[in-house]
């Protein structure tokens, strides 16, 4: 029997067929993955990436149970094209407290990973309500329910236990304070603002969709779509050490 | 490839088994077609050649970069790079010209309009409209009627730094207060009020408006920012009420719900994210769509 006719080993047993597959799998999903975990150049240095804060936090499950990824990347690819619209490419250290990560796939709208302080609230409250009153040609579908829907914050506190148990640096403190935190970021000229910032720095302190009344919804989503792409200081970022 | 020892040959078809039975069921042996194979075997040695060529397998501390050194964000630099060295002539030009000499060069001006439009539709007409044409709230641009100034310089102030951004040289001009809301005035007052707007701009006004109740009610509220007429004061961003331009809608019920509730739009500081050039631009393009002074 020549050494080519072993493998009548694997086409006769099938267990043995499916360990030898597993393995094979396995190895090019060590090559491509493990790496990833230990090389340090994955992650880039850079200056200002915090965890979101509980209303942000909250703002992106909002974001996730829309299922705005089906239609909006958060990538900006190192292409000439992207770089010209969207503004610097992005960097995994700008997604390394995502969990699971919002880089989507499919452009139906724009990507929205530098979406961060492009428009007023008042755009995106009007926009989330009806994107045709805004962009005439929109196939985007309707929110209007997210300004009249109360935002469920019982929850938050034990998301950010998740999360932190995931790896993302939420302090004991950040989690007892997480309800709080919230309410602070959705109330203009908040006076607790201070201890907010302190521990979420650059977060950003206003009641979101206007008006008053209680946190809703689209005070979480507005809220989560002002800070992409704001955190990370491009001014101190070295890009020539971080060229891969 | 494979020369099985059993060589069977299966009388029906001509061709070779491989000599496992099941069930009294013979599989036939028959090879990949033989472009396919060399198709195959050539991409793995095509596949050595990019291992060499450019940055593929994981060490232990990095990856091996490849004899070309090629990284995917050293290349997109570099396109913008050259991109810039393209474009270097005009927007120098463009950066060093005052706006008075850009009016007076056809190029340039035709320069500046396309970078402008290009810019506008992106970052400006998600607001602004597509041709610049509004919607409530966010204001026309191809209009005469300005917030904020309707030169060019004014124009790109207001783009550079936005208005009441939170930018440092932002437009500022307090908002309009919610005059209602913080019982500054009565429901009745701001009806009254209302009306008398409305009069100012040659509207009809509802039965029951006290003229001179109206009136006295705007110079002691409004008029230290509408001015005395209601022509308004472009330092304070206060817009002109007698015109026929109305940025929240010039019925009733929206005039008194902006007494209510008070007004004070956002236009988000773009000095930062676009260069300063790319805001020349668009002053210039905006300036061009029609209203500019």
């Amino acid at each position: 029997m020549s050494l080519w006719n072993k493998h009548q080993i694997f086409e006769k047993n099938s267990i043995i067929l499916v360990i030898g597959v597993l393995i094979v799998i396995s190895i090019g999903g060590l090559v491509e993955i493990l790496p990833l975990y230990y090389l340090k150049s994955t992650i880039e240095k850079v200056e200002g990436m915090r965890p979101y804060s509980p209303l942000e936090l909250a703002g992106r499950d909002i974001y996730v149970r829309e299922g705005c990824y089906n239609c909006h990347s958060q990538m900006i690819r190192s292409l000439r094209d992207e770089v010209e619209r969207y503004g610097h490419y992005s960097l995994a250290a700008e997604s390394m407290y995502d969990r699971p990560f919002q880089w989507g796939s499919k452009r139906n709208g724009p990507d929205l990973a530098r979406v961060g302080a492009k428009y007023s609230d008042d755009w995106h409250r009007q926009h989330l309500d009806n994107p045709r009153q805004m962009v005439p040609g929109s196939i985007m579908p309707a929110y209007p329910w997210l300004a009249k829907t109360e935002l469920d914050t019982r929850e938050v506190a034990s998301s950010m236990k998740v999360q932190a148990f995931q790896g993302v640096p939420y302090t004991p403190e950040m989690i007892e304070n997480a309800e709080k935190d919230l309410v602070t970021q959705a109330t203009t000229d908040s006076p607790n603002a201070d201890a907010l910032t302190k521990r979420y720095p650059k977060a950003q302190v206003r009641k979101f969709s206007g008006g008053t009344g209680a946190v809703n919804e689209a005070d979480a989503l507005i809220a989560y779509l002002q800070m992409l792409g704001t955190l990370v200081d491009f001014k101190v970022y070295d890009g020539k050490a971080n060229l891969r | 490839m494979s020369t099985p020892q059993h060589q069977e040959v299966d009388a029906h078809t001509g061709t070779a088994t491989t000599g496992h039975e099941w069930d009294g069921i013979r599989e036939l042996n028959t090879p990949l077609p033989k472009w396919w194979l060399y198709i195959l075997y050539a991409t793995i040695v095509w596949s050595f050649g990019y291992f060499i060529v450019y940055p593929s397998w994981p060490l232990l501390a990095s990856h091996t970069p490849g004899v070309l050194g090629w990284t995917s964000r050293g290349a997109v630099t570099a396109d913008l790079q050259s991109l810039q060295v393209q474009r270097a002539p005009m927007l120098s030009a463009l950066d060093a010209a005052s706006f008075t000499d850009i009016a007076k060069d056809e190029k340039l001006r035709g320069f500046a309009i396309a970078q402008g439009r290009a810019a506008f539709g992106d970052n400006c007409a998600p607001c602004h409209g597509s041709g610049g044409g509004g919607s409530p709230s966010f204001p026309n641009l191809n209009d005469d009627d300005w917030l904020w100034g309707a030169t060019v310089e004014d124009i790109r102030q207001t783009i550079a730094y936005g208005v009441r951004s939170g930018h440092e040289q932002t437009r500022v001009g307090a908002p309009m207060p919610a005059f209602g809301q913080t019982g500054m005035l009565k429901p009745a007052e701001i009806s009254q009020v209302s009306d008398h707007v409305r009069a100012m701009a040659g509207l009809p006004t509802e039965k029951g408006y006290d003229a001179a109740l109206g009136e006295k009610l705007f110079s002691e509220q409004c008029s230290s920012c509408h001015g005395d007429t209601g022509k308004g004061n472009i330092e304070l961003g206060a817009p002109n009420l007698t015109d026929k331009i109305w940025l929240f809608g010039s019925d009733k019920a929206s005039i008194a719900d902006g007494v209510n509730r008070g007004r004070g739009s956002i236009m988000p500081a773009w000095t930062g994210r676009l260069d300063d050039t790319t805001i020349k631009a668009l002053a210039i393009y905006v300036h061009g769509l029609g209203g500019g002074k």
